[in-house]
């Protein structure tokens, strides 16, 4: 009964903060959305790890924590370079 | 014994979901990104941990515990992170934070004319 009460309750957020995903006005409304959903999406595995009896979902869940962060930091350089990786023999000026 | 652990983990699942929705609703009502980031903050601390104890309580002292305690910790120092990294990102790229001087409506400050003091 509890787990049930917080897997709607996570999924009502996860509903809104896409809402702000899709309305958000620039760029970076969008990335923290995305961020927010994430880790909402951490909580509504473990919980429903909880409700199916299989706590084993854990495992799953800290390998989306640890890919949610590198895929932020990912996106944000992406957005802010124009790529991810670094071509060889450039200078980028700083970076 | 049971029906302490079980009162425990209803208070923090239900306290951790309230403060999950304030955060989404703030996410949807606040002005700009540095105001969003605040109520991001919300969600990634209170509501994630207070779920996160609520479901430790049902655990007892198993790894599963162990595994929820990782997850809190890991998410405990990566959301500042990542927070200041889409502030910096943001401001550097040109975004500017709404003041309290043009809440009436403005939407940038008008820095040539004199202050009215």
């Amino acid at each position: 009964m509890m787990f049930s009460v917080a897997a709607i309750a996570i999924l009502v957020n996860m509903g809104m903060v896409l809402a702000l995903a899709i309305k958000g006005p620039t760029v970076y409304d969008r990335i923290l959305a995305v961020n927010s959903f994430g880790t909402l999406t951490v909580l509504l595995i473990a919980v429903l790890g909880f409700l199916a009896g299989r706590p084993a979902f854990l495992d799953i869940a800290i390998v989306y924590a640890l890919i949610n962060f590198i895929t932020t930091i990912a996106i944000m350089k992406f957005f802010k370079y124009k790529f991810i990786g670094r071509r060889s023999g450039e200078d980028l000026g700083g970076l | 014994m049971e029906i302490v652990l079980d009162v425990l983990s209803w208070i923090c699942i239900v306290a951790g979901s309230a403060f999950c929705l304030v955060g989404a609703f703030g996410m949807l009502r606040l002005p700009d990104v540095f105001a969003r980031m605040h109520a991001a903050g919300i969600i990634d601390t209170a509501g994630l941990a207070l779920v996160a104890v609520g479901l430790m309580f049902q655990a007892g002292l198993t790894l599963v515990t162990v595994k929820l305690f990782l997850i809190v910790m890991f998410i405990l120092y990566t959301s500042p992170v990542s927070t200041h990294a889409l502030a910096q990102s943001a401001l550097s790229m040109g975004v500017k934070p709404k003041l309290a001087d043009d809440a009436d409506g403005n939407e940038y400050k008008k820095e040539d004319e004199p202050s009215k003091t």
